[in-house]
């Protein structure tokens, strides 16, 4: 449980307030005359204020963020369940890996002659996406899964007009991440709803009616954001294909079923993998992620350059390609991301990522076990790697999904995703993920049942949760209409 | 099992009777067989050491520029990297913690996003800059697409200067394409440098959304800001600043100063290794009045229910998740860890710190200057009269991917090719020089130039 600071820790800022001049980091000491910048630069670009904050020592940096790091929580302390957002452990052997100094000073504009171990990282890890996915092509190039989205979608756009056929649309079904429509959008397309039929999957009926010849694609999250997975999928990539569409899975889900399932058996032309879910690469307080597309035979023409390309023990690079969507951003991608995926990826192999998947699907189905008989589970359908309860129950007496949230920070765990899926009020999205110990899931479990009969005898407790936190409840409303972003000298 | 995972064979038993399942065949029962497969073309996994020992090798395979002399830049710089930021990137609080949804247990990762803001627009001379973007180049194209949303969809010209880092310009055309922009490049002058005239003849009247330059340009040249500032506003377009090396920051003005109503780029050079390209930090900075129709996260202060100092995300209305189709961008993260490296770095290497950093940049670059015009042979500054902060173009006896390869064979990364990815400029060599740039390495380079002649 995190606790109140004894002393708030004050903003770099108002540090050294008397702007003392203090040792910073000692710069290495330079033995060229020195340029007064105004003989060489125009004078009126010059800065005239002092750049940056104000001096202070290393040790005041280090307390600094040693402070500010006390007020986190993080997977490293307990269960993260943020459904859809697979909190999983991030292994160490990533972390060192990913500092070895061969891959961390690589210049990205050495010549291919002298990086051949990062263009192979690359390379292996091509492969190995294409292995667990049973895709024919992949690019590692896009920074995070919604990136990874566009890339997708720009390339089901390419293939379309290669063969002279302009559509205007994607369907989403109204279960998808906010990220779905807004990709579509950004691609140049409408985004049209799909309802979810009744029992939270795909209304086969609507989406046959809705799959005209305007349709680009249709994106689906396999499973749902609700846990479902899709019964019809084969057959909705077949009505989808027959009508001269394309189908974009999102792969945000992949833990439920990596190492047993193939989204290439599924139908899919293009999905994007989060290499910071699935694949283990740490969440870094929001990035850098890492969603790489795997892609169908239809698409492999149009994959963003620049590519690597395998001859023999030469790896080298491809640039230009007038098939390509071109590139997605600079360079080769999160290339230290890559390197951590790698190293699970090979820790764990097809044996790993089997177990990895069963664990992530038996804790899902173990929180839905205890929790049943205290939330409502609005859909009933076989859980997978999450299951979404709502908070109807809990309203009864006034107490709502974001109170539940606030009041297990009380009980020391982070609360679920309740932004979405908006087909669910008030939802309550659990993902446990496989990492931890059967015991931490089971203490998640209580909390979540205590707070269940907190809601019906003192309801009051939980409506004014947290009370345990570094701070209480954030006025969040107030940060909106009063936007104050950055801070100021006028602030002191 | 394997130890990255939480059960073994007696807990999933165990679990699998609690929950009244026969087997773990019985758990995947809603994935239709036709689409599963026993296992995957993979191997097994591997021990530990077996790994470490796979990924040490591939590493090795990679000749490091930090043991050779290295000049290479061309938007990736090779800045002094305090031991303080991989110390504060390994606390386990950062780096394993996620998105600041709940700032009641958050306020690290948010006040330290806060302090990135405020460091942000201290520096570009802004009025509000963002949690961060993926990179340079994804900046630039949220640049763009800001514009065009501010500009309310009428105007569909984008205008880039040459002189804005090509790869940057071709990651613009992939997305400008699709959301049917007009993209028109305006070639570099013979001094380097974009000409203003021409910003504003190829602006037109109310029909670009923004004119974009880089300052320090791709070549390494401080393009006169006040003058695109000025162009862009009399032709009804907004003016964008993009910077590619954050450290002339220390010296130069940001865009703020003179008008621009977006300055964004990336901040790689504060920090972050150079990582054979990624993870990188974009930023981007821009107006108040603007502020609803920026791109990415943003963090704001407030306060808590005892009405004490607090942080959290704020105007989230503006993302994808609450506005959907209608978002300002489909961006769902920033670019966290990399901004707390920049914040950290900021903050060791300090105000003076930072300018004494940029000042020693500029003067080994003009060390440089003064040392290739000294040489006899055939190697030239390209544009020996234009102000340049880090970064020069040369040009020699031949393309500059053939020099750069033959001074590799010598043991010197001289520099970056200047048309590996075209333009109107000479052929030749980007060098770039830093303030770990030594007088040895500088030796070396010139020796290296001599014996390429």
């Amino acid at each position: 449980m995190k606790r109140r600071p004894i002393r708030p820790e004050p903003l770099i800022f108002e540090r050294n307030p008397a702007r003392a001049r203090r040792p910073g980091f000692r710069l290495p000491s330079v033995d060229v005359p020195a340029v007064d910048p105004r003989t060489v630069l125009p004078p009126n670009l010059l800065r005239t204020d002092e750049p940056g904050c104000p001096d202070v020592s290393e040790m005041e940096v280090v307390q600094h963020f040693h402070r500010l790091s006390q007020l986190n929580y993080a997977v490293d302390e307990g269960l993260y369940p943020l459904g859809s957002c697979t909190m999983k452990y991030n292994p160490r052997l990533n972390e060192e890996t990913a500092r070895l100094q061969g891959f961390t000073s690589a210049h990205p504009l050495q010549p291919a002659a002298q990086v051949q171990g990062a263009l192979r990282l690359i390379w292996e890890l091509e492969r190995a996406l294409e292995a667990i996915t049973g895709m024919a092509g992949v690019t590692l190039q896009p920074a995070a899964g919604a990136h990874g989205e566009l890339a997708g979608i720009l390339m089901i756009r390419k293939a379309l007009e290669a063969r002279g056929d302009v559509r205007e649309e994607v369907l989403v079904p109204d279960s998808a991440h906010g990220t779905n429509p807004a990709t579509a959008a950004f691609a140049g397309y409408r985004a049209v709803e799909v309802p979810s039929g009744d029992d939270g999957t795909v209304d086969m009926a609507a989406l046959e009616e809705l799959m005209t010849d305007r349709v680009a694609a249709v994106m689906l999250t396999v499973p749902n954001t609700l846990g479902l997975f899709e019964p019809r999928i084969v057959d909705i990539a077949r009505l989808v294909h027959d009508r001269g569409g394309l189908i974009y899975m999102d792969g945000a889900n992949l833990n439920a079923f990596a190492g047993r399932a193939l989204p290439g058996l599924m139908g899919a032309d293009a999905m994007h993998i989060n290499l910071h879910k699935t694949f283990s690469t740490p969440h870094g307080g929001g990035g850098p992620g890492a969603g790489p597309v795997v892609v169908s035979k239809a698409l492999v023409p149009h994959l963003p350059v620049p590519r690597v390309v395998r001859n023999g023990d030469i790896f080298t690079l491809v640039q230009d390609d007038p098939a390509s969507i071109g590139p997605m951003r600079g360079f080769f991608g999160s290339f230290l991301i890559l390197v951590r995926a790698l190293t699970y990826i090979w820790s764990l192999g097809a044996d790993g990522l089997r177990e990895m998947s069963e664990v992530a699907v038996l804790y899902a189905n173990l929180v839905r076990h205890r929790l049943a008989g205290a939330y409502h589970l609005p859909y009933d359908g076989p859980s997978l790697h999450e299951v979404v309860f709502d908070d109807t129950r809990q309203t009864r007496h006034d107490v709502h999904n974001t109170d539940i949230a606030k009041r297990l920070l009380d009980y020391g765990f982070h609360p679920p995703t309740m932004s979405f899926p908006l087909i669910v009020h008030g939802a309550l999205m659990i993902e446990p993920a496989e990492s931890v110990a059967p015991e931490e899931v089971e203490a998640f479990c209580n909390a979540m049942l205590a707070i269940a009969r907190e809601a019906e005898e003192s309801p009051d407790l939980v409506r004014s949760a947290p009370h345990d936190t570094p701070v209480s409840r954030v006025d969040e409303v107030r940060a909106a209409r009063k936007l104050k972003v950055r801070w100021t000298p006028e602030d002191e | 099992m394997h130890p990255w995972i939480g059960a073994g064979d007696d807990d999933r038993r165990r679990i699998l009777s609690e929950i009244g399942l026969g087997s773990t065949d019985d758990l995947f029962s809603a994935i239709p067989p036709a689409v599963c497969v026993d296992r995957v073309p993979l191997a097994n996994g591997l021990d530990e050491q077996a790994v470490r020992l796979e990924l040490v090798a591939m590493a090795l395979a990679n000749l490091s520029p930090d043991c050779r002399p290295s000049f290479l830049g061309a938007g990736v710089y090779r800045h002094v990297q305090p031991s303080v930021i991989d110390a504060v990137l390994s606390r386990a609080e950062f780096f394993t913690s996620y998105t600041p949804y709940q700032p009641e247990i958050a306020q690290g990762t948010l006040q330290a996003i806060y302090e990135f803001q405020t460091l942000i627009c201290q520096l570009t001379g802004m009025e509000v800059a963002n949690a961060s973007l993926y990179d340079g180049a994804t900046a630039l194209i949220e640049a763009v697409l800001f514009a065009h949303r501010v500009r309310r969809g009428k105007a569909q010209r984008v205008v880039l200067a040459e002189t804005v880092h090509p790869m940057y310009r071709r990651v613009v055309r992939t997305y400008a394409d699709p959301a049917g922009l007009e993209v028109l490049m305006v070639p570099a002058g013979g001094d380097g440098r974009v000409d203003p005239t021409t910003l504003r003849a190829a602006a037109g009247d109310e029909s670009a959304c923004c004119i974009a330059v880089q300052s320090p340009n791709f070549l390494g040249i401080v393009e006169d800001l006040p003058a695109v500032a000025n162009v862009a506003h009399a032709a009804g377009a907004l003016a964008v600043q993009v910077v590619a090396e954050a450290a002339s920051f220390g010296l130069l003005a940001g865009g703020g100063a003179f008008g621009f109503d977006v300055v964004c780029g990336e901040a790689q050079s504060f920090g972050i290794p150079s990582g054979f390209g990624g993870p990188h930090l974009g930023f981007f900075a821009c107006r108040n009045k603007d502020v609803r129709q920026m791109p990415g996260r943003l963090v704001g202060e407030t306060v808590d229910s005892r009405g004490d100092r607090a942080y959290c995300l704020t105007l989230s209305t503006r993302e994808q998740h609450i506005r959907r189709a209608k978002a300002t961008s489909n961006i769902c993260t920033n670019q966290g860890l990399m901004a707390l490296a920049a914040t950290v770095w900021l903050e060791t290497v300090g105000g003076h710190g930072l300018r004494d950093l940029a000042a020693a940049c500029l003067a080994r670059s003009e060390d440089l200057k003064r040392r290739i015009e000294a040489a006899a042979g055939p190697w030239r500054l390209a544009f020996p009269t234009s102000p340049t902060f880090n970064e020069l173009l040369i040009t020699g006896p031949g393309e500059g991917a053939e020099l750069a390869r033959r001074l590799a064979d010598l043991g010197v990364l001289a520099g970056v090719p200047s048309r590996t990815w075209g333009g109107s400029w000479p052929d030749g060599l980007l060098v770039a020089v830093t303030e770990r740039t030594t007088t040895s390495e500088v030796e070396a380079l010139m020796d290296g130039l001599g014996r390429v002649s």
